[in-house]
């Protein structure tokens, strides 16, 4: 039982397995989207509605303030090297695009997966253990268009918004730095944070947020439904979605970066 | 009972969970209009039977039919039509918890009927008086006691009509008042409604208040059928064993004893 090569073959076909689960369930959310509506089964207005609500509107002050402090933090750093070369006004497209292609989504999208993406998967676990999964099925509604579907729909549309506030705030956070202890005219800040901006800065932002959506959303759904055994399995799951949203969201945003980065799209 | 028609029938049922075979040619039948209990002991294969029939889980081999349709091979949205006619009460209640008592009951019909809300609140009041529990509708289910609950996943169970009822340990955890008026609420479903019901337990007062049939299970295998008398009367000693909760007789609970000094001296 010990043998490496077996432990790594074990672990190999779990992830190979899991694999398979999370895109079917990718799949059968896309299924229930597109054909759902057609069969007059379309998810409840009302539990999209709460979700955006949970994930969108009661992230907004996290999501600010991290982002806030972040583009302070850029600003000082950039400023130390920038500095030296006479060059600070360069603070300014500096924060704005490393925001909007960097650290904009992928800052979002973390205190999404720790805010949103850890409840869905505590709630979804809950269910689970408690038969209300089961119950669900047994009253002819199918869990995915029932529970999944909103939640995937309410990240998908939330997270490139709140991605998008999250640059603004970035760059508030660097102006604050700018004017007040590089001594940059405000009005000339603004102007050259968007002066060097193209808009491939921000579509491909936007791009990174809408794929990091779609792994919060599937990893805490598929974690939250496969939970097993009580209140240790739902503790489990939850970290287990956290953890490996976190490792997927930076191994896409690697992907996503490399493949804008050498497409010269 | 026999000339009735039969509404489920479960034909040489055998599942296996890796090494372990929890249902081993199971064959059961239903007829409708009748109270069918299943008992055994637990971890006999009570409730991994049940999720069988109302095809939760798939036989490693064996049909289930369910009113005269073949479910052993449908998957997801094929059950649905067979789902909306059946009804099920959890053993741990399963009450949707961000809802409240009168929208778990009323969740069937907003989502299956096209009924006017104004009519589905109605139908919940009637539903909620069936199981006495009119006035609760606004109460969140961590508000109301487990007996209480069960009651409102009873009615959740009944909101559709069904033509079926599964009762998942009905009694377990109640006390001995709560448990009876469970038991009463269940004939009284199953006469006035018509409904067939099918009730897994190993609580034999409710087994003798209650069935019209009983099946005893053991091991993964039904020992024997029949009404509550032929039960009773029975000459199995294992049968005999269990109504009577003996614990010396031919069902084992401890491991051998030779095992055991094996065991620990290992």
């Amino acid at each position: 039982m010990n043998n490496p090569i077996a432990a790594i073959g074990r672990v190999s076909i779990n992830v190979f397995q899991d694999t398979i689960k999370i895109l079917g369930l990718f799949f059968n959310t896309i299924w229930w989207i597109i054909v759902g509506p057609f069969k007059g089964k379309t998810a409840s207005r009302t539990s999209v509605f709460e979700q955006l609500v949970f994930a969108g509107t009661q992230s907004v002050i996290i999501v600010f303030f991290i982002t806030f402090f972040t583009g302070i933090v850029i600003a000082m750093q950039s400023a130390y090297q920038l500095k030296q070369l006479g060059a600070v006004i360069y603070v300014a497209p500096m924060v704005s695009i490393s925001m909007a292609r960097e650290l904009g989504p992928v800052f979002a999208a973390l205190v999404v997966t720790g805010r949103v993406g850890s409840a869905i998967t505590a709630e979804l676990g809950t269910m689970k253990v408690s038969e209300q999964i089961e119950a669900l099925e047994t009253i002819a509604l199918d869990p995915v268009r029932y529970l999944v579907v909103p939640r995937f729909l309410a990240l998908l549309i939330m997270l490139p918004c709140l991605t998008i506030m999250g640059d603004l705030m970035g760059i508030l956070g660097g102006l604050v730095v700018g004017v007040f202890n590089l001594n940059i005219n405000p009005y000339r800040y603004v102007t050259f944070s968007f002066d060097l901006m193209t808009w491939k800065d921000i579509w491909t932002g936007l791009v990174k947020s809408g794929a990091f959506a779609i792994i919060i959303s599937l990893i805490s759904c598929h974690v939250g439904l496969e939970t097993r055994g009580g209140a240790e399995g739902v503790g489990k799951s939850t970290t287990l979605s956290v953890v490996l949203s976190f490792i997927l969201i930076i191994l896409f945003d690697c992907i996503l970066t490399g493949i804008f980065f050498f497409s010269n799209m | 009972m026999e000339n009735r028609e039969v509404v489920i029938e479960v034909k040489d049922l055998v599942r296996k969970f890796g090494d372990r075979t929890v249902l081993n040619g199971v064959n059961l039948k239903v007829h409708r209009g009748e109270i069918f209990v299943i008992m055994g002991g637990s971890g006999c294969g009570k409730s991994t039977l049940l999720r069988h029939i109302i095809g939760n889980l798939k036989p490693t081999s064996g049909r289930v039919e369910l009113l005269g349709t073949d479910i052993t091979d449908f998957y997801g949205t094929e059950l649905d039509g067979v789902r909306k006619k059946i009804g099920m009460s959890f053993q741990s209640s399963a009450l949707f918890d961000s809802m409240t008592v009168a929208e778990n009951v009323s969740l069937p019909l907003r989502e299956h009927t096209k009924l006017e809300q104004s009519v589905i609140d109605i139908m919940v009041k009637m539903k909620l008086e069936l199981v006495g529990l009119r006035g609760f509708e606004d109460l969140l289910p961590s508000e109301i006691s487990g007996g209480m609950k069960k009651r409102v996943g009873l009615a959740r169970a009944i909101a559709m009509d069904p033509e079926i009822i599964f009762y998942d340990e009905p009694t377990a955890g109640l006390d001995p008042i709560v448990a009876a008026v469970v038991d009463k609420l269940i004939i009284d479903l199953a006469r006035k409604l018509a409904i067939t019901s099918v009730v897994v337990t190993h609580d034999m007062k409710s087994v003798m208040t209650i069935a019209d049939s009983v099946a005893m299970l053991y091991e993964g295998k039904v020992l024997e059928t029949g009404t509550v008398e032929e039960i009773k009367n029975s000459k199995n000693e294992m049968v005999q064993q269990f109504i009577n909760g003996d614990p010396d007789g031919p069902i084992r609970f401890f491991q051998q004893k030779d095992d055991y000094l094996e065991h620990l001296t290992q």
